[in-house]
């Protein structure tokens, strides 16, 4: 087991030097860099640009230096948790992210856990009731909820908060709370405000889970050690509960892999619609206007949420299933 | 009431598309209790739903019609309780299921949760019905998994069903029925799925406990051998129907209902007379072969073995700590261990042996789908002598049209999605074989042969049952025209009834066609019927070769005795012998005594006994002479 962790560490560092060097690559891809973006700015706003002052830059920034040199002050850099200067903020990147980083931890779990208690319930109760009315009324809901798009659902439900309880629009907290110190008015403002990106980012999520969940029931439900328990005399609950739920869970824990970096890049369009102060759209804009360092973090702390979340993924189905634990690969 | 239980005019359906299905109609039979009856049946007779009405674990699309179930629990002193009326969902009738009458299922690898330890899915029965706490549950059911001949019953209680082979789930299950003492254990074919000498265990595991705790046990089966061993009687059920009721004795000595006689007729026994024919329940009209036959009859003329294998060995890698609780960590297990036996041209040769002892493993060399790790297959063209193994893919395609292969799964072997026309044509295609026209013929002549209307052409698989799968599956192997057919199980899935049909097919395809078997099985009696010479295997080791009268005669193997002796014979005057010691014990090569024992640094060799029967012992043994 030791040993299979040691080995899995190992492996999830190759694997996050071999990401660093394609962010790296992918984010020198279009041709120029953050300066020649600059330049092209002020041109278009009918500013002369001194020749001297960018060539400075340049070598301020370390821009003139040979691809593979910037590439490895800036992985020496990070692994010195200094992820170097954001160009466009004039600010070191740690400071441009910080404040959002959080903001967006808590919009995202929250939507998560939205997600998890909304779709349980109801993907248990529709798979043990399959094709009764109820059932049907599930899954028809599940399509509309898997086919409106988010940005429509976002503007309707904005309108509607709006009207119905004077909530203002866009951002995660009444605009008087913005750059003032965290305090019980504003974490209360805050609360206000999440449910709304919290609904509208968890409403398709929540529609796919109950599908998943149904589907993965409805199998384990078939199943003979399902009857075994029947006829033991297990109460119907119960003998839902400790079996074909328990065992029906693995995939959502494979899952866990995948969420940890959408609970912090998620919902980019639906952020921007909303004008929430997370990192979806700082991210976006990044990426546009080639602040290479700022980009480049990003990305590489969204592979280190996936490969981190992978690990733990797999570290829980091996508590979780001994299967796993103790059959360990049976070759043919 | 003086019978523990009565099951009175019982009908349960079925409701589907086609609106609703009978699958019992009005089903009566009693229990005394501490009685042993049995329900005997072909699958679809209805007699699992019954037990799952008494249980009331009937699927959802299943109902009670009409009729009643009386139980008389002798806990409460005979008050009688109507488990067709009761509601399934009720406290009253949870107390009852798993603490009064409790089942154990066919499918021993998947009717436990993999996901939880045995220990844990024993105690909750236990902690269901009793009040107790874990240490006590803990206490009680190690104490069951001994009396079940768990071995090493501490640890047992904390594996996982996963860790076991398939007789220690099945023990495992059979605890998980008794922890809580019922009165009616019922045993819906409790030993199909296991292999023979490990069936004699459990089922005289379950005839000991019966005895040791006065249950009753309600044994549901198709196989008329078990029915002989464990029953006092038998209640013989037919589409939903009771046929004939009675005292066991009666049922086998004058079987009145023309199903039942026809049923005893159909199953074939393992000391029948070698010329006796099986009568199937449903016979099939078979048609003539010309096409297939007119060329044949050119290579019928050449002497010597088709095939000869010699020295073939293989192993596999694995991974895994450990499966069952007693095996040490190997990195390599030795599926097939130094194997030589040749066939004869013309002949029958039955391959016997236990799950997991190498007998498909060789099937599959010899075909080319898996390659030997040394060791010569030789197959005789025509005089010539051919080097199976060397050959290269390409090398190989045109002696694969000689060797074909019938499977054990009739659902998994044909392509869903191609019709039967396509199936049957397929190798044609594959071999650049003939025109259109002719591929027609074949095809039209195959369905004739195996007794299936052509008309059935433009069908899928699935409008047709197992047994005329089983024949498709069995006319796709003669589309080449092959001199050697390997068949892999070809009747294990099958019902008794059907068994019988394809068995006489095979026999009469190889008379008529001159055809080579190889016929691969677990049960004595299926090869009893079919072959001339049985070739035994056990853990990866060729033991035993001999014709089919002298094996059955004069085993002399240890392990050919022990496996002669499992099976279970539906004659009331061959009873098993469930004390005796050699069951199991035998299937270990380490327990072999001398000189069949392996010895370090030499390899047994086969000893000729004369009359073409082989045994595999060390020669320079004194004691060599009374063998």
């Amino acid at each position: 087991m030791i040993s299979y962790f040691v080995r899995r560490a190992g492996i999830m560092a190759l694997t996050m030097l071999a990401i660093s060097v394609l962010v790296f690559i992918i984010i020198q891809l279009p041709p120029g860099d953050y300066l020649t973006t600059y330049i092209e700015e002020l041109r278009s706003q009918g500013e002369t640009v001194d020749p001297n002052k960018i060539a400075y830059l340049r070598a301020q920034y370390g821009l003139d230096r040979p691809l593979t040199e910037q590439y490895f002050v800036w992985l020496w850099g990070m692994l010195h948790w200094d992820f170097g200067y954001s160009f466009e903020f004039d600010l070191p990147v740690s400071d441009v992210v910080g404040n959002r980083l959080w903001l967006s931890m808590v919009l995202n779990f929250t939507t998560v856990i939205f997600v998890y208690v909304i779709s349980f319930p109801i993907g248990v109760y529709s798979a043990t009731h399959q094709y009764s009315w109820s059932d049907h009324g599930i899954t028809l809901l599940g399509f509309l909820g898997l086919a409106t798009p988010n940005f429509l659902l976002a503007l309707i439900l904005l309108y509607l908060a709006n009207i119905i309880f004077g909530t203002s629009i866009g951002g995660l907290m009444d605009p008087k709370f913005i750059n003032q110190p965290w305090s019980w008015a504003k974490a209360l403002s805050v609360l206000e405000h999440l449910w709304v990106p919290v609904v509208v980012i968890g409403t398709s999520g929540t529609a796919g889970m109950i599908r998943r969940l149904r589907a993965n029931l409805l199998d384990e439900l078939q199943k003979q050690y399902v009857i075994t328990g029947r006829a033991k005399g297990l109460s119907e609950l119960k003998l839902l509960l400790k079996y074909p739920l328990r065992l029906s869970l693995n995939p959502f824990i494979a899952d866990i892999g995948s969420l940890l970096p959408q609970i912090v890049s998620g919902a980019v369009i639906v952020s921007a619609v909303m004008s929430l102060p997370t990192t979806g759209p700082m991210l976006l804009s990044a990426l546009q206007s080639q602040d290479m360092y700022l980009a480049g973090s990003f990305l590489m702390f969204l592979a280190l949420l996936t490969v981190v979340g992978m690990f733990v993924s797999d570290v829980l189905l091996a508590i979780l299933d001994p299967r796993i634990r103790l059959e360990g690969g049976v070759r043919r | 009431m003086t019978d523990m239980l009565r099951v009175e005019n019982l009908s349960v359906s079925f409701s589907s598309r086609a609106g609703r299905i009978e699958a019992v109609k009005g089903m009566s039979f009693r229990m005394r209790a501490g009685t042993c009856v049995a329900i005997v049946g072909e699958s679809g007779s209805g007699k699992s739903v019954c037990a799952q009405a008494i249980m009331g674990i009937l699927p959802k699309t299943a109902s009670v019609d009409a009729g009643k179930i009386l139980f008389a629990d002798p806990a409460k002193n005979g008050a009688v309780t109507n488990l067709a009326a009761l509601d399934t969902r009720s406290e009253a009738f949870r107390q009852i299921r798993g603490g009064r009458i409790s089942i154990i299922f066919q499918e021993p690898m998947t009717s436990l949760s993999p996901l939880h330890t045995i220990g844990n899915q024993i105690s909750e029965a236990l902690r269901l019905h009793k009040e107790m706490d874990k240490k006590a549950a803990r206490a009680q059911c190690i104490e069951l998994l001994e009396l079940v001949r768990f071995p090493d019953p501490e640890r047992g209680f904390d594996t996982y069903p996963f860790e076991l082979s398939g007789g220690l789930r099945q023990r495992a299950m059979i605890a998980m029925a008794l922890v809580c003492g019922p009165a009616l254990l019922i045993a819906d074919e409790p030993t199909t799925a296991l292999d023979v000498t490990v069936q004699v265990q459990i089922l005289g595991l379950i005839k000991e406990l019966q005895a040791r705790l006065g249950m009753a046990v309600l044994l549901i089966t198709h196989d008329m051998g078990v029915v002989a061993n464990m029953a006092e009687e038998v209640v013989v059920v037919y589409r939903g129907e009771v046929m004939e009721a009675g005292c066991v004795r009666d049922i086998f000595q004058n079987p009145g209902h023309p199903y039942l006689k026809a049923l005893m007729k159909a199953v074939p026994l393992i000391d029948a007379d070698p010329d006796e024919r099986l009568v199937p329940l449903r016979a099939i009209e078979t048609g003539e072969a010309h096409l297939l036959k007119a060329r044949k009859n050119k290579t019928i003329n050449d002497d010597g073995p088709i095939l000869q294998i010699k020295s073939l060995t293989k192993s596999f890698a694995i991974r895994n700590r450990s499966f069952s609780l007693f095996k040490k960590d190997e990195d390599k297990v030795i599926a097939v261990d130094h194997i030589s036996f040749d066939v004869k041209r013309g002949e029958c040769l039955g391959l016997v042996g236990e799950s997991g002892c190498g007998k498909t493993t060789v099937a599959k060399i010899i075909m080319g789908a898996i390659n030997s790790d040394s060791g010569e297959i030789i197959y005789n063209q025509a005089g010539r002598q051919i080097h199976l193994e060397g050959l290269s893919d390409k090398e190989l395609m045109p002696y694969r049209t000689k060797i074909q292969y019938i499977f054990q799964d009739p659902f998994g072997s044909l392509n869903p999605r191609m019709t039967v026309y396509d199936i049957l044509s397929e190798p044609l295609s594959i071999h650049n074989m003939g025109d259109k026209k002719y591929c027609k013929e074949v095809v039209m002549e195959l369905m004739q042969l195996v007794g299936l209307d052509p008309r059935y052409l433009n069908r899928y698989p699935h409008s047709f049952s197992g047994g005329q799968r089983q024949r498709i599956g069995i006319a796709r192997t003669l589309t080449l025209r092959p001199e050697l057919i390997i068949c892999d199980e070809p009747v294990s899935a099958l019902d008794v009834s059907i068994q019988a049909q394809v068995l006489n097919l095979l026999k009469d395809l190889q008379k008529a066609l001159g055809l080579t078997y190889l016929f691969i099985s677990h049960d004595l009696a299926v090869v009893n019927y079919i072959a001339d010479r049985i070739a035994v295997m056990c853990r990866g080791h060729l033991v035993e070769i001999a014709p089919r009268e002298l094996l059955f005669r004069q085993p002399q193997h240890p392990y050919t005795k022990a496996l002669l002796a499992s099976a279970p014979s539906p004659d009331l005057d061959h009873p098993l012998d469930f004390s005796s010691a050699c069951h199991g014990v035998m299937t270990e090569p380490a327990n072999w005594p001398e000189p069949y024992a392996a010895r370090s640094g030499e390899r047994p060799e086969f000893v000729d006994l004369g009359n073409g029967h082989f045994v595999r012992a060390h020669k320079n043994q004194p004691r060599m002479a009374h063998i």
